[in-house]
Order: C-alpha cells, then structure tokens, then sequence
C-alpha cells in the first residue's frame, strides 16, 4: 500500500507536503526548534560546547540505535543490548590495559558482539523463541557476569591510543559524530536499495509473504541480529573511549534509552516500517532534551519518565495513524 | 463415528498426573531439595524454609496476576516500575502530604491498579502490543519514581508498619499468609470461573474467543489491571520488610516473576499455564537463589543462572510442545 502511494505521488505537489510531514523531517524541526527555544530561555544551552558535548556523549546511542531499527523493523526486540555494550566495553578495555595491541582490542569488542547476538539470533529464528524471553535472559546473564567477573572494579591507566572518541577528522569533526554519520548514512542506503536490507522490511511485514518471495526468515533473523551486535560492538568502543576510565557495570537502563531512540525516529513497533535516519535524529533529540531539562532548571531524574512519554505518545500515534491509513 | 480413533490413553503404563509439568518440576524441586538439603545442614531446617517463603513473596504476589497475563498470550514488563513507584508514592505521601500510614498504603494501592489500568486500557482500546505498551511504561513508571523521589529515600515509619513484613503470624511469616491466600483464590478463579476460562480461550485463539462472545477487552483489563494491584501489594510489603523506599526498588522483579511462571510451564505463547506451576516455579527460583547464596555464589553471579533457566527452560518447554504437535 505504501509502495502504491508512494509511485503516484510522482508529480503530486502535495508530496512536498508529505516529505515535511515524514517523521524524519518532524524530528529535524523538533532537534532544531527545541534548540532555539531552550536557547532564547536559557542562551549558554546553545555553547558550541554544550551542543558538541551532546552530540559528542551520545553519538554511540546513536549508532546502537541503528542495529536496534534493524532488529525491530524485522519483527523483534532487543532488551540486551545495554547490557551487552557494558560488557564489550569492560572486554576491551581489559585487553587494552593488559597490552594487547590497540586494534585487536577494538576488534574483540566486535566480534563479540556479533558472536552474542547472532547466537541470540539464532535462538529466536531457528529454535523460536520469543525475542523478549532470550533477550531478557541474556541481559541478566550479561549484567550478572559482569559484575561478579570484575567485582564492579574501574579500568583505568588505559593507553592513551586506546581513545577511539578523541580521533578528529580536519580538526573539527569528532570521530564518534563522523561514525554516528556514516554508520546511519550506509545503514539507510543499504536498508533502501540492496536486496537483504529490504529483506529485513519483507520479514518485519509479512513473514509469510516473504517467504513466498524465497527469503529466508531466518537467515534475515540472524542476519539481523549479528549486524546489531556489530552496531552494539561499534557503540561500545565510543562508549569505552570517550571517559578515561570503563565502569565495568552496566550502564542502567541504556537499552531503554536506545529503543526511545528506534521508536521515536519512526520504527513501527509493528515491524516492516521505519528508517535509521529517523532513529539518529531522534537519538539526537532524546540527548538534546537530556541536556536542556538542565539549562531550564527541571531535574535531570525526570528524564527517564520523558522517555517513557516520548515512546507512549509515538507508538499509539504509530497504530492510530496505520487505522487511519487502513480505513481509508 | 466409531471409525475415529480414539485418544489411547488406556495405553500409557505411567499415571497421567506423574507426567504433568507441574509434576516432574515438583519432582525436580524435591530433588534439589534433598541435594542441597545434604549439601549444606543450614538449608533444610524449617527457619530458613520460612525465611525463603518471605523473601519470595513480593515476587509471588506478580507472579500470579502474570500467570493470567501470560495464559492470554500478553506480557508485562512494567511490574518492577510500578513496585518502585508505588514503593515512592507510599512513602511520599505518607511523609510529605501527611497522609496516615493506612490511607498512604490504600494510595500506594490505587496507583498501583491505577499504571496497570493504564497499560490495560491503552492495550485493548490502540491495540498496541503489551510488549511494547509495557517497555513504554516501564521507562514512565520508573520515570515518574525517579522524578518525584529525587533520588530521596523515606524511612522511619511506625513501628505496627513493620509487621506485615517482619512478623510472624501462627508462627508463619505475615506476608506468606496474603500469598497463600492470594494463591489460593488465583488457582479457583484461573481453575473453576468463567473469568478464568476465558483467559485460556484468549491465549488459543482470541479471534475464536471474541466471535464466541467473550468480553476479551474487558477482561484483558482486568488482568493488567490486577497486575499492578498486585504489583502495589507487593510494594507495600516489601517497604515493611526493608524498612525504607528507593526509587531502585523492584528493578529486575520482571526476569524472577516471568522464569518463575516460564518455569512453571506456563507457555509463553499463551493458552497453556496453571497456578500451580507457577507455585512451583517460584519455589523453585528462590531455592536456586537461597542454595547458590548458601554454597557461596554472589547474589549478581545468581541472576546469570536465573536468566540461563528462562532461556532453557522456555527451549525444553517449546520443543516438547512440538513435539506433542507433531510439528
């Protein structure tokens, strides 16, 4: 139906309208009216400082949140993923602090992340579990590790090397805002135009249909799922290397504060919809809004509760919106 | 109609109720018991039976509304958020709108039923998915503690407000004679209402269950509902045991009640589950916690084997499922 709509509204003038009104323009205007409104409330929120600060502390929910789009846009969730970048963290710090050259611990963070999830993966597409319940299982496997494996110990005397986040580009352009960039412009080329990325849209809307169309739904699955962990891998080392020392705890309620991010940036929970644009930008505002709770006096514990909202007010303007669309 | 075959029950050498999940799960749970039992002399004595039965009980009063929820074929994630929001409301209330104490725990009550209507009301009526409707709470009922709260704690409540967690009752720990009562009535109304056939019905096919005109809407209410309720309770008797109210109270309580009703052989596709499972399940879970603590396992090494039973015993469940089905 959207395929339908979207080839007749070639010379449409009312398409212009429509390309304002898609989520990922929504947001655009929320990221920079919210911006100019905290600002004329409070002018040192718009601190070229404060602002690449946001930008710079918040780029890997960014970048998980991508692999976190795919997941859900395939049918799925993910509750682990915090967990899990909490723990690639605290491995490859480990490995840093003890010698072992740069790039391998980069490297060991990655491929344990694909290795976790694409063995989740595997658990919800072959042997069909419900994501939530492995998911779920695995986050209090990942969170319990943790903790009794390093007694909660900090990592620090990390070598200075190690710093992925401090890598500039031109002067200017912060490594972990050039991959937040570059991870979602490829993630949304490769998800529109390649045949597995609209694989993942067939799956998350028609399982069945799709596999009349001989794709594989489970192999998309696991697909899926290993690319999240890569995604998860790559947010993790921002996360590792952007403070001088790894907590070697789970940083709470981080799986939250991504699926706000999915979610918010568009990604029907009902799956077969959505663009990783739409969740970079929303992974913007949430850090955005984070930051300007603090310039216009309101306490920063009320953050998580405007997530909630924030995924409350999406998600049923989401289902009324597709009702609307099916009524019509 | 005599050419159909009948069912070949007569055939089976074992007696039908010795196959039953809830049976060999009790069987398992027997046997754990006896092992740990011999393992450790301080385990098997009646004390520390009764100690676990207390510490079990404010996950066992949301394992039983989940049971429901689970039958249906739904889920709520948002039980620890509104144990910790309800746990805040009941101590804010009683210290800073100066509410007594009785009134406080009706309100924390309320608040409780109240975010469970909420996830019911939006479930049935938007249709949105109780996975997500209860991630997207979990997230606002956590929320809301942390913001009211502020990262304060209340304590020094009167000391009659300890009893209910603390005390015994006929020398039977207070709180375990609300589970036992709360057990009881869930496994008559889940076993011999209508209500409670319903859910099943719900869970197999709720597109047959609302052409045969049962109030599914309605009753999905209630039971998200009840979960919050219960969830309230649950907050009420765990600030009388603990003597305090945290924002962080009640995070993680979904991973123990849903192993504990996965491990009781509810499906976790719905239509399958009974009380009694999940009675035993959660038996089952707190003898895990309380035997690893005892041989010397920390508590965080203790939810890694939590969350490894809720993936496995979720694998065994579905495989013999289908292998009952022939799938």
């Amino acid at each position: 139906m959207t395929a339908l709509t979207l080839a007749g509204a070639g010379a449409d003038p009312r398409r212009r309208l429509k390309v304002l009104a898609s989520q990922e323009a929504l947001l655009a205007i929320a990221v920079i009216g919210l911006a100019i409104a905290v600002g004329l409330y409070n002018p040192r929120f718009l601190a070229v400082r404060n602002l690449s600060d946001v930008l710079l502390g918040n780029a890997y929910i960014a970048v998980a949140a991508v692999g976190m789009s795919m997941v859900i846009v395939s049918g799925n969730i993910d509750i682990s993923v915090g967990a899990l970048i909490g723990v690639l963290a605290t491995i490859s710090g480990t490995l840093a602090v003890n010698g072992a050259p740069i790039v391998v611990a980069w490297l060991a963070a990655l491929v344990a992340g694909v290795a976790v999830m694409a063995l989740q993966g595997v658990i919800i597409a072959y042997l069909r579990i419900p994501a939530i319940v492995v998911t779920l299982g695995m986050l209090s496997i990942l969170k319990g590790g943790l903790i009794s494996v390093t007694g909660g110990k900090w990592i620090t005397d990390l070598p200075d090397s190690f710093h992925l986040a401090d890598i500039e580009f031109f002067g200017m352009l912060p490594f972990p805002v050039f991959l937040m960039i570059l991870v979602t412009i490829l993630a949304a080329l490769w998800m529109r135009y390649s045949a597995s990325g609209r694989a993942i849209y067939a799956v998350g809307g028609n399982a069945e249909a799709a596999r009349l169309c001989g794709i594989s739904q489970p192999r998309t699955v696991v697909m899926v799922f290993a690319l999240h962990g890569l995604f998860a891998g790559a947010a993790a080392l921002l996360y590792a290397t952007q403070l001088r020392v790894i907590q070697s705890t789970v940083p709470p309620n981080l799986e939250l504060t991504i699926i706000t991010a999915s979610v918010v940036g568009g990604v029907s929970i009902l799956g077969g919809v959505g663009t990783v644009v739409g969740s970079t930008l929303a992974a913007v505002l949430i850090a955005e809004i984070a930051s300007a709770l603090v310039f216009i006096d309101v306490s920063p514990y009320w953050i998580r509760a405007v997530q909630g909202v924030l995924i409350l007010v999406t998600v049923i303007a989401d289902i009324l919106r597709r009702r609307r669309m099916a009524g019509a | 109609m005599s050419e159909i075959p009948l069912p070949q029950v007569a055939k089976r050498v074992v007696p039908w109720w010795l196959i039953r999940h809830e049976t060999m799960l009790a069987l398992i749970l027997l046997i754990a018991l006896i092992g740990l039992g011999s393992l450790n002399n301080r385990f098997l004595t009646l004390d520390n039976l009764l100690n676990q039965g207390r510490l079990t009980t404010e996950v066992g009063l949301i394992a039983l509304p989940m049971t429901f929820i689970i039958i249906t074929g739904g889920i709520d994630l948002s039980v620890g958020s509104i144990v910790g929001l309800c746990a805040i409301l009941l101590g804010y209330s009683w210290k800073v709108f100066g509410f007594p104490l009785p009134l406080a725990m009706c309100f924390s009550l309320l608040v409780g039923a109240a975010a469970g209507f909420l996830n019911g009301i939006v479930i049935t009526r938007v249709k949105v998915p109780p996975l997500i409707m209860t991630i997207a709470t979990l997230a606002l009922y956590r929320g809301l503690a942390e913001g009211i709260s502020q990262a304060r704690s209340v304590r020094g409540y009167p000391e009659w407000f300890y009893f209910i967690g603390q005390e015994n009752l006929f020398g039977v720990p207070a709180q375990l004679w609300l589970l036992l009562i709360a057990i009881v009535v869930s496994a008559i109304v889940l076993d011999r209402t209508t209500f409670g056939r319903t859910l099943y019905a719900i869970g197999n096919n709720e597109t047959a269950a609302r052409f045969s005109g049962l109030a599914v809407d309605r009753v999905k209410l209630i039971i998200y509902t009840l979960s919050g309720l219960m969830a309230g309770l649950s907050a009420c008797v765990l600030v009388s045991r603990v003597t305090t109210t945290r924002s962080d109270m009640g995070i993680g309580y979904e991973l123990d009640v849903i192993a504990a009703v996965v491990l009781g052989g509810t499906s976790i596709f719905g239509g399958v589950g009974t009380i009694w499972g999940t009675v035993v399940g959660l038996a089952m879970i707190q003898l895990l916690k309380n035997g690893l603590a005892l041989t010397g396992v920390k508590g965080d090494a203790t939810i890694v084997v939590i969350g490894a039973v809720l993936i496995l015993s979720t694998l065994v469940a579905s495989s013999l499922q289908r292998k009952r089905e022939g799938v």
